[in-house]
């Protein structure tokens, strides 16, 4: 993998060359205790110090709300429009490599049986640039779910600020190439600079292949599941900000002159993600629900598509407001499993 | 915490309840709920300033009232939503036990009843029982800040609010008065409110939620506390407590009795503009 | 904003202001034609989101206006309206929603000319004031994704 070394203060001039070429460009904010990914021209507006951000980037590739038909009623005809996605091209700086990985988990599930046009064509014009981890908390665990605080994978660029002064830059990618070549004077060669030395020591907080191997034995013991979720209020907060969750709603919105279909986040938490037209809800407590949740990221995704639906991130326990904490959990149904 | 502890492994081992819901160490330093069942688990149980999570939330899940009676360490906003919801004929006297935490001493509080007597007797601030408390000057100030600016910048200031929302209903979710099985966001025939996280769709959630709040919040702020965008729901729902209160004198959690102001009237109800 | 004529929706009761609206009407009086009646069996049904939704979708003004207290036919309908309508207002007033687009009055079957002027008088003014985007066009900037 080609390395190069990019100042700190030539930062501001790689943004300028980013939107000169007309692209949009994202990155971390800090605003009233949060941190969110918004429209940025310069460094300056970057949060200064932050472990992760609230919410994930996950809605620049898949929307919280994406039309995706208009139609129109003209009289006794309907004029269906079929909408592009939108093709901005877009650059989101400052990912980190939990995240940056998690771009792989959502295109995984929206090419399984059928390409999702919409997902594919933003992804397609999204340009990731990483920031490697030099801090993580106590809600982090990325290392336990087969990642690292400075995992290339999902990154097309891979930035380490290896010291006060400057990055070390891992072009990872074509894309990432590409990007470079466009600022190439920013840029100069790397020599051997580790970034070992800087990375988080996130240590490994639970086993999790032996977790993925158990929880088919698990499923059926009700009593595991229904201690876990008492607390869990179904309110879908862990779902909206996790950056592997990809379920969504589709709605048809429509009124006299026509109408719109839109598809929207949805969570497996909600009390109506499976109730059916009948009125019958094959989950109908939320331990169910909750077990759904685990078995889906920890033993459903690695069956069907050889990868964890989970990054580690940790923004599920930080954002959730009866503080289920993930490792706590996962940690005692290893632990449950032990027992049997 | 150590009188709450003992009472807590008391009511277990007697059998007088089947849960006690309360607070425990969290992550991050928080206070999180937890469903003590064993006796000897009752050690786990804290109290502290950060218990603040309203768990009467928790009285109206239909997961934990299978687990029987339940005891719910009370903070004063937890025993009022108690007493609204014993108004709405949400909760059973005598199936929900209350235990007050006063001066060290933990009070038991069995009935509706009970309750009532503890609220306008023991706590502060202390207004002739009935009236209504209205908010804190905190509150009010908050509120007023908002009244204060010109309409085009109030408005701006709530679209910019509402344009965080995801529509994920944390807040919902969180509020124990928010306990209907079929929400009005779920109705579909008609689609009342659109369910986009945009501009209209966002805009008419919040303020159906206020309404559908107004004169029944207890502003426990849990609401708040839940959203993971930290949007100012409080703001409203404090904003109508203090009309509801102003204007019909009524205020929600302080009887069993039904006093919903919006299911009321009086014919000399006074506004100034109905023409 | 010469060429404006506002949009207003008008939500009335059956018993008194629709029948003192045909009044007008038998009455020969002429009254602004800006106004579409929508007749509801009371005030009392009135759900605060008919009125959200009549903004959402392009009214320039809102006409409520039913029974005067006491003589409700459904004895008490508009005085749960009242309360309804006193704290929805407070709310709406709050959100920054400009209330001055919404008229609220007690007109009864016998008050034909009463109708007539509140409606022109109510015209007028919206048409002063000019058309109401702040709402119907809400979406249209926040349909297209913005960042994360």
């Amino acid at each position: 993998m080609e390395k190069k070394i990019l100042k700190k203060q030539s930062l501001g001039a790689l943004f300028d060359a980013i939107k000169a070429g007309g692209r949009r460009l994202l990155g971390p904010v800090e605003k009233d205790g949060r941190t969110t990914y918004e429209e940025v021209s310069s460094p300056a507006e970057l949060a200064k110090d932050y472990i992760q951000t609230t919410t994930s980037a996950k809605s620049v590739v898949f929307p919280a709300c994406e039309e995706i038909v208009r139609w129109q009623n003209e009289g006794h005809d309907v004029k269906v429009a079929d909408l592009k996605p939108q093709t901005t091209p877009t650059v989101v700086f400052g990912v980190r490599p939990c995240d940056a990985a998690s771009f792989a988990i959502l295109d995984s599930v929206f090419s399984w049986d059928y390409n999702d046009e919409f997902f594919r064509r933003r992804l397609e014009n999204t340009t990731i640039i990483g920031l490697a981890c030099t801090k993580s908390d106590e809600y982090c665990f990325c290392t336990s779910v087969e990642l690292n605080p400075g995992d290339t994978r999902g990154s097309d660029l891979l930035l380490t600020p290896i010291d006060g002064e400057q990055y070390l830059v891992e072009i990872v990618t074509d894309k990432g190439k590409k990007l470079v070549d466009a600022a190439a004077k920013l840029f100069t060669p790397a020599g051997n600079e580790s970034k070992e030395k800087v990375l988080a020591k996130v240590p490994v907080k639970f086993d999790q292949k032996k977790l993925t191997a158990k929880l088919p034995a698990l499923f059926p013991k009700e009593n595991a599941w229904v201690d876990q979720s008492l607390a869990c209020l179904g309110c879908g907060a862990c779902a909206f900000v996790c950056p592997a969750c990809v379920c969504f709603d589709i709605q048809d919105e429509s009124g006299r002159n026509g109408g719109t279909r839109l598809r929207c986040w949805d969570s497996c938490g909600f009390s109506l993600f499976t109730l059916h037209t009948s009125g019958h809800n094959p989950r109908p407590v939320q331990s169910q629900r909750w077990r759904q949740r685990i078995m889906h990221k920890f033993s459903y995704f690695p069956e069907r598509l050889s990868h964890l639906g989970c990054v580690g991130c940790g923004r599920c326990s930080r954002a959730c407001p009866a503080d289920m904490n993930l490792v706590e959990h996962l940690s005692a149904l290893v632990e449950a499993a032990d027992g049997q | 915490m150590e009188a709450l502890r003992k009472k807590a492994r008391e009511l277990l081992e007697g059998k007088a309840a089947a849960v006690v819901i309360g607070y425990g160490e969290g992550s991050g330093g928080k206070a999180r709920a937890v469903f003590i069942r064993q006796p000897d688990k009752a050690a786990t149980l804290i109290l502290d300033d950060r218990c603040v999570q309203n768990l009467a939330v928790y009285l109206v899940k239909n997961e934990v009232k299978s687990l029987g009676k339940a005891a719910v360490v009370a903070q004063p906003s937890t025993l009022r939503t108690i007493l609204q919801l014993a108004s709405e004929n949400q909760l059973t006297d005598g199936l929900v036990m209350a235990l007050a935490v006063n001066n060290g001493q933990v009070l038991e509080l069995t009935s509706f009843h009970a309750i009532e007597e503890y609220l306008n007797t023991a706590v502060p601030p202390s207004e002739a029982p009935g009236k209504a408390r209205g908010l804190s000057a905190e509150d009010r100030a908050a509120v007023a800040k908002i009244e204060a600016m010109p309409r085009e910048q109030r408005w701006q200031f709530w679209v910019n609010e509402f344009s965080r929302c995801m529509k994920c209903y944390a807040c919902r979710a969180a509020c124990p008065m928010c306990y209907c099985t079929k929400c009005v966001i779920e109705s579909n025939q008609p689609q009342w409110i659109p369910v986009a996280p945009t501009g209209i769709g966002n805009l008419e959630w919040h303020i159906v939620r206020a309404m559908h709040l107004a004169g029944r919040c207890l502003n426990c702020g849990y609401c708040v506390e839940a959203c993971p965008v930290g949007i100012r729901l409080n703001l409203l729902t404090q904003m109508l407590t203090d009309e509801i209160g102003g204007d019909f004198g009524a205020e929600a959690g302080f009887t069993a009795k039904r006093e919903y102001a919006l299911s009321m009237f009086k014919p000399e109800d006074k506004e100034d503009f109905i023409r | 904003m010469a060429d404006f004529e506002p949009k207003i929706i008008a939500f009335v009761c059956n018993w008194c202001t629709y029948a003192g609206a045909d009044l007008t009407g038998t009455s020969r009086i002429k009254y602004a034609t800006n106004v579409r009646m929508i007749r509801l069996p009371c005030t009392g049904r009135i759900d605060f989101m008919f009125l959200l939704k009549a903004f959402a979708q392009g009214a320039d003004g809102i006409m409520i206006s039913g029974c005067h207290p006491g003589d409700c036919h459904y004895t008490a309908g508009n005085f749960h309206a009242r309360r309804r309508w006193i704290v929805f207002r407070r709310l709406l007033d709050f959100v920054g929603i400009d209330t001055r687009r919404i008229r609220f009055s007690w007109v009864s079957a016998a008050e034909g000319a009463k109708w007539a002027e509140m409606v022109n008088t109510f015209a007028e003014e919206v048409r002063q004031m000019g058309p109401y985007k702040d709402i119907c066009k809400l979406d249209e900037s926040q349909l297209q994704p913005v960042g994360a």
